[in-house]
């Protein structure tokens, strides 16, 4: 039996155990739960959106063509739609509502001119195969954001294509075993991660037929130089490394490790999603990396969108240019644009999507860029990596700092301490984070630290954002020492606490109860 | 901030960086202020023409958007959230995500439903790349009727050489070649992992899609459905005909054309194919103290968890999309949908009537809804021409077919509920007038 209202709590603590401010409680998010939209549905309830369409419409379909079940959709009005959605919005903490300092996830302010730029009637309503006159605008925008990315990575040219980072990562791996095939170097089956690596490495490498070959980190966070060259050899493809490291740390024997994979005829590759952090400082291309991609909802503020869409470019040196995926935007001689026509590279590796990109986060990204313009980008990286270094000392006021600093946007603190001291996980302190009004940041990864937590405030924050969130954080580990079941019980200010995993995981209820037609809404 | 960290400029931080690869600044112009920036976007904006009246299609349609869908998708508590890894509060995401999961299970008359997947083109290569893990197989067979650009990508997806993809020919009225698909399916030293077709397919024809799916069943192969949703409020569903998985292209849900996206890759699948299905899944649990929630679930397919053994690499929910797909079918509802998908068909019969009227008339013979190819002498040249008239002709099919004798001269054109009858009569009297000057 469920139920869409609080109930006492079972567990001892109540709502006294709210941390309170001067402005009273904070809390993260609304309370309220919703029903489903099943449960709202009333047959008949709905806002007239089109005009009816004659009896006949269907004549010209053999009967057995069409749908033989009724269509099982929601009934429900206007006004309830928007207030469902609202209500629901209410729910989510987001960068609007608060500091949302998820490491590795870059989740800076979405500026609302970018929006603005994308909602424009000739961007959003343009066909994605409309011809090439019809498209100068856009065509101009894609032109100039590839020759825009390409110089802020220091390569030689840019696909805009990739839908995602992880797209942009299977794109990348698919150019370097083109090019090796080209060279008629057939044998390179592997690609070598380090153990900090986002776990989109491995599964990428995999994916496109690889054999994935783990590399140890040193003591210092960094690669491990002589693990990797013990690596490295004439079956390696690539190497793939994300700099700076998952840890927030530049990887300082970046010389050595290009110039050793190098050495073995293996490419390159930068897993460009902490670029936030070296934007006008380090050009992947510039110091000899072969092919990187971007995160543009990272690095160039496009909205996260709950999970997506993205944007993952993918910018590459002279060697792999050829292999790129079209459609490329061109200028020709006489200024005007074009999409390169299907076909005309024939050493392409081929289309990765349907069209040319998600132009609608291009078009933001774009935006962005031309905000700041060169000297700008650079002060983005200064800030960003200036305020992870600030909230990294303060957080070391009572956290483990396993590694030296300074860090770059982000840094890796641990509970592990701790846990030894109070039984506290690092889980507990991330949910106690919830009740004093903060999302947490990003926690047990990457896996080479135990019980971690990787902090990225971005340069979109105050500094009084910064040190509340310290604040918050320090209060959450005496807590943890004063009264531990408060944080095993954790968060207590939520519409809904913990959730039981395991049993969503062993039945999956992946969607309401089938409604047995229009006429029958469901209540669950 | 400077002061306590003790350091006098921030040069101090990035000192870790080697000199010899530390870069000197990003040679780009200066930045703009909101009102300039505004004014160049505007610019830009302004030279793309959406003004035409257009009929063309080919996987993407312009449509009707309900004004509830950019309202929901303008809150920063949707659009600036992140992936839901803290479900006590990211539940509005969480629960839209569900919905769209149980709408588009009823839609496609499949359980099991993913909003992670990027466009219609990403949708089916992971489609055809689920065939073979679930049957431990290694071919496949598309139809060549299926969106050319989907077959280019799934053929991407598989450039490393252990799978292959082959293309069943079609039939002179539009429709996949069953008799070749019996024959393929029939070579038994080389079984087949999946089928794919389209429906309606790249020429806008209906497939026969019952026996497409009895012959690849009893070849122990999987069918992969390629559909339209809208299309789905009027034609058999995939569960309808027994497709194992069903893929697509979600724009037509709510969402801008945009140029090429973002999208929604559509993929659902039936509950035997669970664990195959690539990207996040949204189930309903209950929290500690019985209340009901949503959690992302069954994890262990996935790239974070399981590394190199993972399902796919997907990171993304493709979520504000998703949302947006929500939305607009919560405000289009069940028979505001099929209003859609059945006014389409009625405005394309309109304009194939107005075509025949001036002597321009189908390619194919079978059944259609709302897109059908037509034969116009010198097609290329007409549609550039028509351009000129205001009407965005559809899509020349020797761009997708430059091989193909028996479409050098055909244009792919739709309708939607958003044709007029104006539209319509612009685009024939163009065309006729085009083809009086020409003769």
């Amino acid at each position: 039996m469920t139920t869409l209202q609080a109930r006492p709590t079972d567990v001892g603590l109540s709502e006294r155990d709210t941390p309170e401010g001067s402005l009273g409680p904070r809390r993260a998010v609304g309370a309220s739960l919703q029903p489903t939209l099943a449960e709202l549905s009333v047959p008949g309830r709905h806002s007239d959106q089109v005009p009816h369409p004659p009896a006949d419409a269907l004549a010209g379909i053999p009967a057995d063509q069409l749908r033989g079940s009724a269509l099982g959709l929601p009934e429900v009005s206007e006004p309830q739609v928007i207030r469902h959605f609202t209500n629901l919005s209410h729910l989510n903490y987001s960068v609007d509502g608060g500091f949302y300092p998820l490491g590795s996830c870059t989740m800076k302010h979405n500026p609302r001119v970018n929006e603005w730029s994308a909602r424009l009637p000739g961007f959003a309503n343009l066909h994605p195969l409309a011809p090439d006159a019809l498209a100068q605008g856009s065509l101009q925008l894609l032109w100039e954001l590839q020759g825009m990315l390409s110089e802020i990575a220091g390569m030689h040219a840019t696909t805009l294509q990739p839908a995602a980072g992880a797209h942009g990562e299977l794109t990348g791996i698919l150019l370097i075993r083109a090019y090796h095939h080209s060279r008629g170097d057939t044998a390179r089956d592997e690609v070598i991660v380090p153990d900090s690596s986002h776990g989109t490495n491995p599964a990428t490498a995999s994916m496109a037929g690889f054999k994935t070959v783990t590399v140890k980190s040193a003591p210092d966070g960094g690669v491990d130089l002589d693990a990797l060259r013990a690596a490295l050899g004439p079956r390696t493809a690539a190497v793939m490394l994300t700099n700076p490291s998952t840890l927030g740390l530049f990887e300082r024997r970046i010389v050595e490790l290009l110039d050793a994979t190098h050495a073995a005829g293996a490419l390159a590759y930068m897993d460009g999603a902490n670029m936030n952090a070296i934007l006008g400082r380090f050009k992947p291309g510039a110091a000899g990396f072969d092919v990187m991609h971007f995160n543009l909802h990272k690095t160039f503020s496009t909205p996260h969108g709950g999970g997506g869409p993205g944007a993952g470019p993918v910018a590459v040196n002279e060697l792999l240019a050829p292999f790129l995926p079209g459609p490329l935007a061109m200028r020709g001689a006489d200024g005007s644009f074009r999409l390169e026509v299907t076909g005309a590279r024939p050493t392409s590796i081929g289309r990765m999507r349907a069209y040319q990109g998600s132009v609608g986060v291009l078009v933001r990204a774009y935006a962005y860029i031309r905000t700041h313009g060169g000297a700008g980008l650079r002060l983005v990286s200064d800030d960003a990596v200036l305020a992870a270094n600030y909230l990294r000392q303060r957080v070391g006021e009572a956290y483990e700092l396993p590694f030296p600093g300074p860090c770059k946007h982000e840094f890796v603190a641990t509970a592990k301490p701790l846990r030894e001291a109070t039984g506290v996980r690092t889980l507990d302190v991330a949910k106690r984070l919830i009740d004093h009004g903060f999302h947490p940041p990003t926690i047990y990864f990457p896996l080479l630290v135990e019980e971690c937590l990787l902090i990225e405030p971005t340069e979109t924050e105050t500094l009084e954002d910064l040190d509340a969130f310290a604040d918050a954080l320090l209060a959450v580990h005496r807590e943890a020492h004063e009264r531990p079941d408060l944080l095993h019980g954790a968060p207590l200010t939520t519409p809904v606490r913990r959730l039981d995993e395991a049993t969503a995981a062993r039945h999956p209820e992946l969607k309401w109860r089938p409604m047995t037609g229009a006429q029958t809404p469901c209540p669950q | 901030m400077l002061g306590a960290l003790g350091i006098e400029s921030v040069e101090a931080l990035f000192e870790d960086i080697p000199a010899s690869v530390r870069a000197t600044g990003i040679d780009l112009p200066p930045g703009e202020p909101e009102l300039v920036l505004q004014r160049r976007m505007s610019g830009l904006a302004a030279r793309n023409r959406v003004d035409l009246a257009s009929f063309l299609g080919a996987g993407v349609y312009h449509h009707h958007l309900p004004t509830t869908v950019d309202t929901i998708l303008s809150r920063g508590e949707f659009a600036s959230a992140y992936t839901p890894y803290q479900p006590e509060i990211s539940q509005g995401t969480l629960q839209t995500i569900y919905e769209y999961q149980s709408m588009l299970a009823e839609l496609t008359g499949l359980p099991v439903v993913s909003a992670s997947h990027y466009d219609g083109a990403a949708a089916t290569a992971e489609a055809a790349l689920m065939t073979i893990r679930a049957t431990g197989r290694d071919r496949v067979l598309a139809s060549r009727a299926i969106h050319r650009h989907y077959l280019e990508t799934t053929q991407t997806y598989f450039s490393d050489g252990r799978h292959s993809l082959e293309e069943l020919p079609t039939l002179p009225d539009g429709t996949t070649d069953l008799d070749a698909l019996e024959a393929a399916l029939a070579d038994l030293h080389r079984p087949v992992a999946g089928v794919l077709l389209g429906q309606p397919n790249a020429f806008g024809v209906l497939e026969p899609m019952a026996r497409a799916v009895t012959l690849a069943h009893a070849a122990g192969a999987l069918f992969v459905a390629v559909v339209e949703p809208v299309s789905l409020a009027v034609l058999a569903s995939p569960g309808e005909i027994g497709a194992d998985i069903a893929v697509g292209e979600g724009q037509p849900l709510g969402i801008a054309p945009q140029y090429g996206g973002p999208y929604l890759g559509i993929l659902a699948a039936t509950q035997e194919l669970t664990r195959q299905v690539p990207g996040r899944l949204v189930g309903r649990t209950l929290d500690v103290d019985g209340r009901r929630a949503f959690v992302m679930t069954l994890r262990a397919r996935e790239q974070d968890i399981r590394r190199d053994r993972a399902a796919s690499n997907i990171c993304t929910n493709q979520a504000l999309c998703a949302l947006a797909a929500t939305v607009y079918l919560a405000t289009i509802g069940p028979h505001g949908l099929r209003d859609v998908a059945a006014s389409g068909a009625a405005n394309a019969r309109r304009l194939e009537s107005a075509l025949a009227a001036v002597g321009v008339r189908r390619v194919h013979s079978g059944a259609y809804l709302n897109e059908f190819a037509v034969r116009v002498p010198d097609a290329a040249a007409v549609h550039a021409a028509l351009l000129d008239e205001g009407v965005l002709a559809g899509l020349p099919l020797v761009r997708w077919y430059p091989d193909d004798p028996a479409l050098t001269d055909a244009l792919l054109v739709c309708a939607t509920e958003v044709t007029t009858d104006a539209d319509i009569e612009r685009f024939a009297g163009a065309v006729a007038t085009r083809m009086a000057v020409a003769a």
